[in-house]
């Protein structure tokens, strides 16, 4: 063993000291010879016969380095290193065919590598969290009622904590925060900043430490306590450049001086995990004591005790969660809690699973179009090379080591097309994680990792295995005098391989159709959600959140509101203007509505609803469409008048059959009268049902949660930005400088991941269909060159130029229409597999179907029209003379 | 099969080499070639040439040394000796060689035998 090792070194060092030992090899056999040369003298032998005898008896000594060098080097390295060399000088001289290659392989790796790293990130990755699996959210078992129904009190948090046995800790997070919830006043400037109440232990519960400073303390939770805050990484490094004595110190926040205890790791995305896209600037504790008359607002979070599997915990919840009571001064409030526990990873992202997986295919059969293409190009370069090829067999290369050739041009070609690939790859992920608009979790986490350059390296090794082979076997099944003799058309080699290119041409249009179909079909729902009629009119309206203060002052309040209105509709260009604190497919909030006489037979007959306490004007502002009725208005606010508007489908639901209009409902605890019914609002998002909503004036009754102004203009929104901004100033000089946001924008956001997705697939099938193209117009030309004796006797023969062209284009295609048939067969299983992705379209929706045997075909005609007026234009003489 | 061939005196070349080099001391490549021939009462056809990636091989195995040196005949050329682990592998190689010959001249004396029934 010793020896061997030692060997394995000494060729190993030998290998990279090649000179040096030739040369000592060299004056070794220098002084063999002229010793052998010098007793041959010495016996009487002439000077050339020593000579000649010496050589004899040495014998070779060209074959003795050889051998010299194979027996203390590594022979198969310098083989390889001929390979390359080889190979780098056949590529450098054929240089179109090596750009087109390695640019094709570049887009099928790269795409693949960003896919990868998007499906890695959001999929197969454990979340960044110390021992994420241990992990759970826990939210009602049926959560209609939207972020209500995801959250519990303070009160039956805090029972829980006390009582569970299955969790080292349970904690959680204020659900209903909106973004610029806090103003931060530096230096007179009002910066609106987004801050998250966080529950005792929260970090703690994630394992999340702080990067500068310290968490917060206990004491720090309980009502009166200096306020203290946790600064995001890049809020820090962005507001506050990375300054690490601002530990400590105190900042204006929404008019309260806070300290700031800590900085949180730069690796902890509070968005990314729990809130998709949103950029969280601050964390403050949430102060139980605060919140107890509240409904449910904290979003759970547990960590698991080790050994305690998930169904053991879910038993307990099963038990304790029934017997919570949501405020304990109030045991009357609210229907018994139940939670269902589920792994946060799976929360997050279990429902991107399908169309994740979609993707990973999609661009899986981007590879192996790529791949049958290049298989191709190498095919028919091989067979350009057949000649070469067969006279290094003939000169006494091994079948192996040509084949091996081959796999060394498509390894060096898939490798360039991978470093390439990676560059693109890691440009597109760049793109992707600065994608806010993007709604997809964890996105902004994505890039290119350890994980992904394995993934890089092996799918470099198939793709250049799987289009390096066909044209291996190719060349080495060939038989040496054919090809040799094989100069003109007809000859049985070329049959063959024009076999093997249609087969490769038919393989990939069919994989090309398949992914057309699935992007169809992807684009078709898309559309269909784009025209969902979503009860609002979100073009040419748009939202800014709205700092005041009224000092807990109902009135003052209401004549706040109404001037902010009243300045709002009088800037130029806007046609209508309204407040609400929430609006639809953005945070919401919902409580309990039963028409009067039905809740007195307990909590169970409430319906649960999403609440908009708004101003006059809001409806319209938003373009909702009031059926009957009326809007609310400053009376009724300035007079407290306890009035409601409900939706079609939450008055159908109280009073069914009946007219809602001037009934009384019990809402959020107040008795109430039905003012108006409006067409149904898509609260959630446009794929979502309407579910039940209703809109409050903002009384001393009904609380508003912040505020957002609303306005509906005839400019484009963002050309109003500045007069809002500089009114809503002058009317309050510390409002802070928060965005003017399209309400276009919400819509767009709650459609992005569809948006995503589509726009990825069709891509795919973009290229799909250029790849494929690619390969019919290669094959089709390809078989002009070939049989242009035959076209140019034909064409002396009487032949018209249509007729020439006809036949190209008639073969051009029947190759498609046999691709096309496979790829409908095998499209509509794989439509079959994605029918849970697809909104109001049918798996086997015609149009999409003809659509796509429409485009290939066009596409085949474009393709083999090239070659087709270049078979036409053949000039008989030329063609039969030259061969 | 001149594969075969090879490997088999590639093996007997490898143990004659550190046979002799264990009985005259450090020699030269043409030296040690000479004194097979000699040995063998040039019954060996043996291209002198191979000696030399036997050597090679025998060093890099670490059983024998080199070193540039001057010959009788005061010319420069590289002088192998045996080592330690060369000698210890030589035992080896000796005493399977030996066992070896014993077999297939058993082997072929009973087939002898077995011919004249």
């Amino acid at each position: 063993v010793k020896s061997l090792l030692r060997e394995a070194v000494n060729r190993v060092h030998a290998f990279f000291h090649k000179n040096q030992f030739d040369q000592e090899l060299n004056d070794e056999i220098r002084a063999h010879l002229a010793m052998a040369i010098e007793e041959n003298v010495q016996r009487g032998l002439s000077a050339e016969e020593a000579r000649r005898q010496a050589l004899v008896r040495f014998g070779g000594v060209q074959q003795a380095v050889e051998q010299h060098r194979e027996d203390r080097g590594l022979p198969w390295l310098d083989v390889l290193g001929q390979d390359l060399r080889f190979t780098f000088r056949t590529l450098s001289r054929d240089r179109g065919f090596t750009i087109v290659a390695v640019l094709i392989l570049a887009l099928g790796i790269g795409a693949n590598i960003a896919v990868f790293s998007v499906v890695n990130t959001i999929l197969l990755r454990s979340l960044p969290f110390h021992n994420s699996e241990e992990l759970v959210r826990i939210v009602e078992k049926d959560p209609k009622a939207g972020e209500s129904s995801k959250t519990y009190t303070a009160d039956a948090t805090q029972d829980f904590q006390q009582q569970n046995r299955s969790f080292q800790s349970v904690s959680g997070y204020f659900a209903f925060t909106a973004p610029d919830n806090f103003k931060l006043v530096r230096n007179g400037q009002p910066i609106p900043v987004t801050g998250i109440l966080v529950a005792e232990g929260f970090f703690q519960t994630l394992g999340v430490e702080p990067s500068v400073g310290r968490l917060f303390r206990p004491e720090e939770f309980v009502q009166h306590a200096q306020p203290v805050a946790l600064l995001s990484y890049p809020f820090w490094k962005r507001r506050f450049g990375s300054d690490r004595n601002i530990i400590g110190k105190t900042i204006n926040l929404s008019n309260t001086p806070v300290t700031i205890t800590g900085v949180l790791p730069e690796i902890f995305d509070f968005g990314s995990v729990f809130s998709p896209g949103a950029k969280i600037d601050l964390f403050t504790p949430y102060i139980m004591d605060d919140f107890r008359d509240d409904g449910n607002d904290l979003a759970l979070v547990a960590r698991l005790k080790r050994g305690v599997s998930l169904q053991q915990a879910q038993n307990e919840t099963d038990q304790l969660f029934p017997q919570l009571l949501a405020v304990h001064k109030h045991p009357e409030y609210g229907k018994p809690y139940t939670g269902q526990l589920t792994r946060l990873k799976e929360y997050v992202s279990g429902k991107l699973h399908r169309s994740l997986i979609v993707l990973w295919c999609a661009v899986g059969l981007i590879l192996l179009i790529v791949c049958v293409n290049l298989s191709n190009l190498l095919l028919a370069r091989t067979m350009a090379r057949g000649k070469e090829f067969a006279m290094r067999r003939a000169l006494g290369a091994g079948r192996g080591r040509l084949v091996r050739q081959i796999l060394t041009e498509s390894l060096i070609l898939a490798t360039a097309g991978a470093v390439l690939g990676l560059g693109l790859a890691y440009l597109i992920l760049l793109y992707l994680a600065h994608q806010e608009s993007i709604a997809l979790p964890l996105l902004a986490m994505v890039r290119v990792d350890g994980a992904a350059l394995g993934w890089t390296l092996l799918i470099t090794l198939a793709a250049a295995l799987l289009f390096g082979s066909a044209a291996g076997i190719r060349m080495s099944n060939n038989k040496l005098q054919e090809i040799l003799k094989d100069s003109g058309p007809g000859a049985s080699g070329s049959k063959k391989h024009d076999r093997m290119r249609a087969t490769l041409v038919i393989t990939e249009v069919a994989l090309a159709s398949v992914l057309l179909v699935g992007a169809g079909l992807l684009l078709r729902s898309f559309l269909r959600v784009l025209d969902v009629d979503l009860g609002f009119e979100p073009s040419r309206a748009a939202a800014i959140s709205v700092d005041y203060d009224d000092g807990g002052n109902v009135a003052k309040r209401a004549a706040i509101w109404q001037e902010i209105v009243e300045r709002g509709s009088m800037i130029p260009g806007v046609e209508a203007a309204g407040i609400s604190d929430n609006l639809p497919m953005s945070r919401n909030r919902s409580w309990g509505i039963a028409a009067k006489g039905e809740e007195k037979s307990g909590p169970l007959n409430f319906v649960p609803i999403f609440v908009y306490i708004v101003s006059p004007g809001y409806l319209k502002a938003m373009g909702m469409r009031l059926v009957e009725g009326r809007d609310v208005s400053w009376t009724d606010i300035l007079n407290d008048r306890s009035v409601v508007i409900l939706n079609e489908t939450v008055a159908r639901t109280l009073w069914p059959g009946q007219d809602a209009i001037g009934r009384l409902a019990i809402a959020g605890g107040q008795e109430a009268t039905v003012i108006g019914v409006i067409d149904d609002v898509r609260e959630s998002g446009a794929e979502d049902n309407a579910g039940a909503q209703m809109y409050l004036p903002a009384t001393k009754m009904f609380r508003p949660e912040g505020a957002n102004l609303v306005l509906r203009t005839k400019l484009p929104p963002a050309s109003l930005a500045g007069s809002v901004m500089r009114t809503l100033r002058q009317l309050n000089p510390g409002q802070p400088a928060t965005e003017f946001k399209p309400i276009q924008g919400l819509v767009d956001r709650s459609t992005s991941p569809r948006r995503f997705f589509v726009l990825l697939v069709g891509t795919f099938a973009c290229l799909g269909l250029a790849l494929a193209s690619l390969g019919i117009f290669g094959v089709i030309s390809y078989s002009v060159v070939q049989q242009r004796q035959e076209i140019g006797i034909r064409i002396a023969l009487g032949a018209t130029q249509a007729r020439v062209q006809l036949d190209v284009i008639g073969k051009t295609l029947r190759l498609v229409l046999v691709g096309v048939a496979i790829g409908t067969v095998a499209a509509l299983g794989v439509a079959r597999l994605i029918a849970s992705l697809l909104f109001q379209t049918a798996p086997s929706d015609p149009l999409t179907f003809a659509g796509m045997i429409v485009l290939l075909g066009i596409v085949a005609l474009l393709a083999g029209y090239l070659p087709a007026r270049r078979a036409s234009k053949i000039e008989p003489m030329v063609a039969l003379r030259t061969n | 099969m001149p594969d075969s061939k090879l490997g088999l005196l590639q093996g007997t070349l490898d143990v004659m080499v550190l046979r002799i080099l264990d009985v005259m001391g450090p020699l030269h490549g043409y030296g040690i070639a000479r004194r097979i021939e000699q040995e063998s009462g040039d019954q060996v056809l043996l291209n002198q040439g191979t000696i030399y990636a036997s050597l090679v091989r025998l060093q890099q195995r670490g059983w024998i040394t080199a070193e540039w040196g001057t010959s009788e005949n005061n010319r420069k050329a590289k002088f192998y000796s045996i080592t330690k682990a060369g000698h210890k592998q030589l035992a080896r190689d000796t005493a399977y060689w030996q066992r070896l010959a014993d077999i297939v001249g058993r082997v072929l004396a009973m087939q002898g035998e077995g011919g004249e029934q």
